[in-house]
């Protein structure tokens, strides 16, 4: 047991400050339990937002010393004795109060994004794929939704002009999982993701990889392989020239 | 079932929620001005040594690209002609000025200071680590600090990435790839070529060094994410085409590691073509295993 | 605080009100829009982080993909033992019949489980379950439930905008949203009201029909895998507004938890480990479960390693690990170990998979568990055993429901999930929540979408609306104490004294001590603003974790048996006269009312699936007979108390 300064960001929409306090760290635990001891012994009122405490729900999203993470799974072991711990909330989303962020920029994205599209067809019970064709698919099903790969994305993170046409790390891997999905029925999902996710803004500089709690390969699984589908589609010259030579339809056949 | 889908269309719905009068919120108009994020004046918090990575970046690419330069216009010890060793700098070599047994595949293009003597083959090279999914994420992060490193404010203030001309060039990444395919094969023609003495068969450190060289190219030009996109990643299902199943999960497992593959074979690139230069100089004498 | 105007309250309307957005509350909105019906979904915390998420092994679903030879028949057999035969035999059968196809549909909204070499969805081993039966992703099933239930009402509100050019036309997720009030007019619901947590401003929902689907009580106890949401909202909202809770005394335990490091303690450690060879060894480095398998189970268990471990591969002719026993079982045996004095150091046994499984075979099958011990506890499971413990998971009590319909005694109050009672009995197997969530959260939306058809229209008046703003707003008026103290002191006596092993004397102190927590959290107190107020929002989520409290400690005093999730030293052993008996409660003049009720009798068929031999291990010899000799004449003997 331990005594640590924890630097807490309190404040919202009007402004805020940090705030210090001196509080207790045990053995084992994470930064979550030390903020929860603050709000037990020191600010009852210090909103914070989480849920499992597991690293399962990806609920307790904030900035530990500059870097985003979840706070359940940040051990306090990270960090040097004596060491200073500075927690803030996510700094690219309109903050609600103390750590709490206003995330529906999040939940908006994924409303813009077309579902699944059932194979006409084939009846529930009647699906069938091969284990092989879904795990591309399963790996981007990991992700629980925490949004630090939207929340450390500079593309948004440092130009707030580009939050409308830009839709962030998190929808690109829920693209490339119906674009990789064995059964989903649309054919589009490359175009969208271009012409309406924004996927051109990425420079692929793989800080939502980095700090992907659940170790989805977001940039090299997802956003490059989308590109390349986008670059075979629309940026082939041969394919293009074709195109236009024989006014064929923009699908080729998918295997 | 108890309830069939026939009960329900018959019941009329309630179509809007809120009542007269009463306050609605709803998140479908989107709010054109933006709520304010915390009020944080640290433009970054992070306390570990982040600058590190670009800053390395930044020295090594700067040094490679120096050397290179220098060599690529120094027009000399390209060749160990006893050997049959040409440096990865001068494949295939087509200038007028090449040593006429270096030039394997014919001297083409005037020769001129200002004009390599690999000029068919370089630019390509070039283009294909340029646009190269990993070293985009270098000299983003390290020269153009767009951002240096993550959760660190962007260096600059418009940003658009790769939507717009010139970057969206970078999507021309797969046929600089085709290119660096075709160059690999003939960097390893050369490293076969090269053993040879003048007795004949030959076989010494620079072949391999050579061979080496040639070995590590391939980890990266097979490594790279176009590769993995051609050889399978644009399958939706792998089931139906195993051999290329196959293929993608063996560039997958090059693919993890693109990053070593770039920066190895910059250094060996550099060696490789310094141990050449060494050689054809006569600085050194190359050691020999055979003949 | 109390400048608030009744003006300033938010106003809402709809068909179906939806309280709870895990997956049944997800899933009773699906069907109650599909049924044409304006639904909104209140959830605690953001859409989708609900604690659904949290389920690891799977949704138990008789599809035979594995083994042809299951079929719902055995499925409901299997429940009923692990129930102890006290489930509520229809939902059992309604449970059993319908979880095949409510996974195959969640397939139409795009989930991808887990499949067999011919494609199908594969199936997984679990404790009680006869053959594999768990429809899975890896170990992260309850994501992937709620992420497709989460996008599939994403999706119908795309279908609404197509048509109505807007998202929330009909459909509409109310997120980080409590519900503190229903509202009722002569016994029957109306709406209900509640604040948003982000900014504290109130609501208030005009709605015919209203679905609890809250979860648990886990909350309400220190060592818990739940997360903080399950604090027992939707049993309180029931009991508040007339409706009765039945079974409150059974409690499941999870027999593996993490133990250490302390703030971990609880956090869930998949049953699949076991179901995918781990076992469980005692700190002398013995496999201990081969002493505590019962007589009832002795035929379906092995009775010695080498047999337990041939199972694995050849199920059909081997009998099951005893580590795959019911969850009370592995729970009261890792229980009686640690006692003995046979634990480690931190009050746990191991879990042993890495001596026993290949490092990439873990893997590949347990990728969350082996990061949530690298993460959390800096243990590599893939190379040496992890310290587990029984942690509170889940409660087999609730709502009193209708079988059928999962209507509530209250009329346009419906009940789906962990908040409702009867479908697993005294004591649920593994992989049966998530299918009961859809089995019976699918019922609530039909059923609630069509009462809502026959309701009349409802208006929610200024005058109830006052009142339930007075009652949130009380604990900044009050000067008592901090409600993080209160929350302490009431896990610590659930903890200590309603566990998992319970004796009269200590159930009685029990009640003794909750009726002096009573006037503290009636004098809760808040400080700050309204805004985001984790204090406030615990200060008024406690009255209803009290409630619970109450309701379970009365019902374990009640029941001197022990039976499933209910142990009791002082009367081991199962009766067959309390198997006929739910313990019913209500609340009468705000005191927690108890009576019995004869468990309804299962059906001729339906015994008929069981060898008498069985029946015989639970029931009374009358209860099986043929019905011929007997009739009719058990039942309605046991009268209400």
């Amino acid at each position: 047991m331990s005594t640590r300064t924890f630097r807490v960001w309190r404040g919202d929409a009007d402004g805020g400050d940090f705030a210090e306090f001196e509080v207790e760290v045990n053995e084992g635990e994470v930064i979550l339990d030390v903020i929860h001891r603050i709000q037990a012994e020191q600010a009852p009122d210090l909103a914070v937002r989480w849920n499992c405490k597991a690293g399962k729900c990806g609920s307790c999203s904030a900035e530990v010393n500059g870097m985003p993470r979840l706070m359940c799974m940040t051990r306090m072991n990270l960090f040097d004795e004596g060491e200073d711990v500075t927690v803030t909330p996510l700094r690219t989303f309109p903050v609600v109060r103390d750590l709490v962020c206003d995330v529906s920029f999040n939940y908006e994205k994924a409303r813009e994004m077309p579902a699944f599209k059932p194979p006409a067809g084939v009846k529930p019970g009647d699906y069938r794929m091969q284990q092989v064709d879904v795990e591309r698919s399963q790996e981007f099903r990991k992700c629980i939704e925490c949004f630090l790969c939207q929340n450390t994305c500079h593309v948004v993170r440092d130009h707030e002009e580009n939050k409308p046409p830009f839709s962030g790390p998190r929808m690109f891997i829920r693209a490339a999982e119906l674009d990789m999905h064995p059964l989903d029925a649309r054919d589009d999902r490359q175009d969208m993701a271009q012409d309406e996710q924004g996927l051109g803004y990425c420079n692929i500089t793989k800080c939502c990889t980095e700090v992907c709690p659940e170790n989805i390969h977001i940039t090299d699984n997802a956003i490059i392989p989308m590109k390349e589908r986008v670059a075979g589609d629309r940026y082939d010259p041969l394919v293009w020239l074709g195109r236009k030579i024989f006014r064929k339809g923009k699908k080729g056949e998918r295997a | 079932m108890a309830l069939s889908c026939a009960e329900r269309a018959a019941t009329p719905a309630l179509s809007e929620f809120s009542r007269e009068g009463a306050q609605m919120t709803t998140t479908d108009d989107t709010d054109v001005s933006s709520p304010p994020r915390a009020s944080i004046s640290a433009r970054n918090l992070r306390t570990d040594r982040w600058m590190r990575g670009p800053v390395l970046t930044v020295i090594g690419i700067t040094a490679w690209v120096a050397y290179a330069t220098f060599r690529v216009f120094y027009q000399g010890d390209y060749w160990a002609a006893d050997y049959h060793y040409l440096t990865p700098f001068y494949s295939p070599c087509i200038s007028d000025g090449c040593i006429p047994d270096s030039a394997h595949f014919g001297r083409i293009l005037p020769d001129h200071p200002l004009i390599p003597y690999a000029a068919l083959s370089l630019p390509f090279l070039l283009a294909f680590r340029l646009t190269c999914y990993y070293y985009r994420k270098a000299y983003y992060r390290s020269f153009w600090l767009s951002p240096p490193a993550c959760a660190v404010p962007d260096g600059h203030a418009r940003y658009t990435g790769e939507t717009r001309f010139p970057l969206i060039l970078q999507n021309f990444h797969r046929y600089f790839f085709y290119a660096a395919f075709l160059i690999s094969v003939i960097n390893t023609y050369d490293a076969i070529l090269a053993f040879q003495s003048p007795a004949g068969f030959g076989f010494g450190l620079g072949n391999l060094v050579l061979v080496a060289n040639v070995v590590l190219l391939w980890c990266y030009t097979l490594g790279c994410h176009s590769c993995r996109h051609v050889m399978g990643g644009r399958l939706r299902h792998f089931s139906k085409n195993p051999i290329r199943y196959r293929l993608w999960s063996f560039v997958t497992v090059l693919n993890n590691r693109h990053m070593m593959w770039a920066w190895i074979t910059l250094a060996s690139l550099a060696l490789t073509d310094f141990y050449v230069m060494a050689v054809a100089s006569g600085m050194i004498a190359d050691l020999r295993f055979i003949n | 605080m109390s400048e608030t105007t009744v003006d300033e309250v938010e106003r809402l309307a709809c068909d179906v009100l939806i309280i709870g957005a895990g997956g049944a509350g997800l899933r009773a909105a699906v069907e109650a829009r599909l049924a044409g019906k304006s639904v909104i979904v209140v959830s605690k915390s953001l859409f989708g982080k609900a604690h659904t998420v949290m389920a690891e092994g799977g949704a138990a679903a008789a599809m035979g993909n594995v083994n042809p030879g299951d079929g719902w028949k055995v499925h409901f057999r299997d429940t009923m033992r692990g129930g102890k035969f006290l489930n509520n035999y229809r939902m059992a059968e309604l449970h059993a019949q319908e979880a095949p196809d409510r996974i195959w549909e969640l397939e139409t909204y795009g989930a991808l489980f887990d499949r067999t070499a011919e494609g199908k969805i594969s199936q997984r081993n679990f404790g009680g379950h006869e053959y594999p039966r768990l429809a899975h992703v890896g170990d992260r099933t309850g994501l992937e439930l709620i992420r497709t239930l989460q996008q599939k009402l994403v999706s119908m509100q795309q279908e609404d905008k197509a048509e109505s050019g807007r998202y929330e036309s009909m459909l509409k997720v109310i997120d980080e949203t409590t519900m503190t009030e229903l509202i009722l007019e002569d016994g029957a619901v109306k709406g209900a009201f509640g604040y948003r947590r982000d900014t504290g401003a109130f609501l208030a929902v005009e709605a015919p029909s209203v679905v609890l689907a809250t979860g648990g009580i886990g909350r309400s106890f220190k060592v818990t895998s739940n997360s903080w949401e399950y604090t027992g909202d939707g049993h309180a909202l029931a009991l508040k507004a007339g409706a009765s809770l039945i079974n409150m005394e059974f409690i499941q335990f999870h027999p593996t938890g993490m133990v250490w490091p302390a703030s971990v303690r609880g956090i869930l450690v998949t049953e699949s480990v076991r179901g995918d060879g781990g076992v469980l060894k005692n700190s002398e480095g013995r496999r201990f479960m081969f002493e505590y398998i019962p007589e009832v189970f002795k035929a379906q268990y092995a009775d010695t390693p080498e047999e337990a471990d041939r199972w694995y591969s050849d199920p059909d002719n081997n009998r099951r690990p005893p580590e795959l026993l019911p969850r009370d079982e592995v729970a009261r045996a890792i229980n009686s170990e640690v006692k003995a004095g046979r634990g480690t150091e931190n009050g746990g046994v191991y879990l042993d998979i890495a001596s026993r499984r290949s490092a990439e075979f873990i893997m590949k099958k347990l990728p969350s568990m082996y990061h949530q011990f690298k993460e959390l506890a800096d243990v590599d499971i893939t190379a040496e055993p992890m310290e587990v413990g029984p942690t509170c998971h889940y409660i087999m009590g609730g709502v009193e429901v209708d079988a059928e319909t999962t209507a509530s005694k209250v009329d346009g109050l419906f009940a789906a999930g962990e908040v409702s009672g009867g479908m697993h009995g005294s004591n649920r197997l593994g992989g049966n929540s998530l299918s009961d969530l859809l089995v019976f959260g699918k019922r609530a939306g039909e059923f609630a979408a069509g009462h809502a058809s026959r309701a009349g229209a409802v208006k929610v008046t200024d005058g109830e609306i006052e009142s339930a703003m007075a009652a949130a707003l009380r604990p900044f008026d009050n000067d008592g104490e901090n409600p993080y103290q209160l929350q302490a002191a009431l896990q610590a006596v659930n903890g200590r004294l309603v566990g998992i092993i319970r004796r009269a004397a200590e159930l009685e102190e029990a009640l003794g001590d909750l009726e002096e927590l009573r006037p503290r959290i009636d004098n809760v107190t808040a400080i700050g603003g309204r805004a985001y107020n984790p204090g406030w929002h615990l200060a008024l989520d406690l009255h209803n974790m009290w409630l619970c409290s109450v309701a379970t400690a009365r019902a374990a005093l009640e029941r001197d048996e022990s039976r499933g999730g209910h142990t009791r030293e002082d009367a081991p052993g199962m009766d067959p006269q309390w198997r006929k008996l739910n313990l019913v409660e209500a609340l009468e003049d705000g005191e927690v009312r108890l009576r019995r009720r004869p468990v309804p009798a299962m059906p001729e068929e339906l015994l008929g699936l069981f060898e008498p031999g069985e029946l015989g291990k639970y029931m009374t010899p009358d209860e099986y007979r043929s019905e011929a000799e007997t009739a009719s004449g058990e039942e309605g003997k046991e009268e209400a108390e």
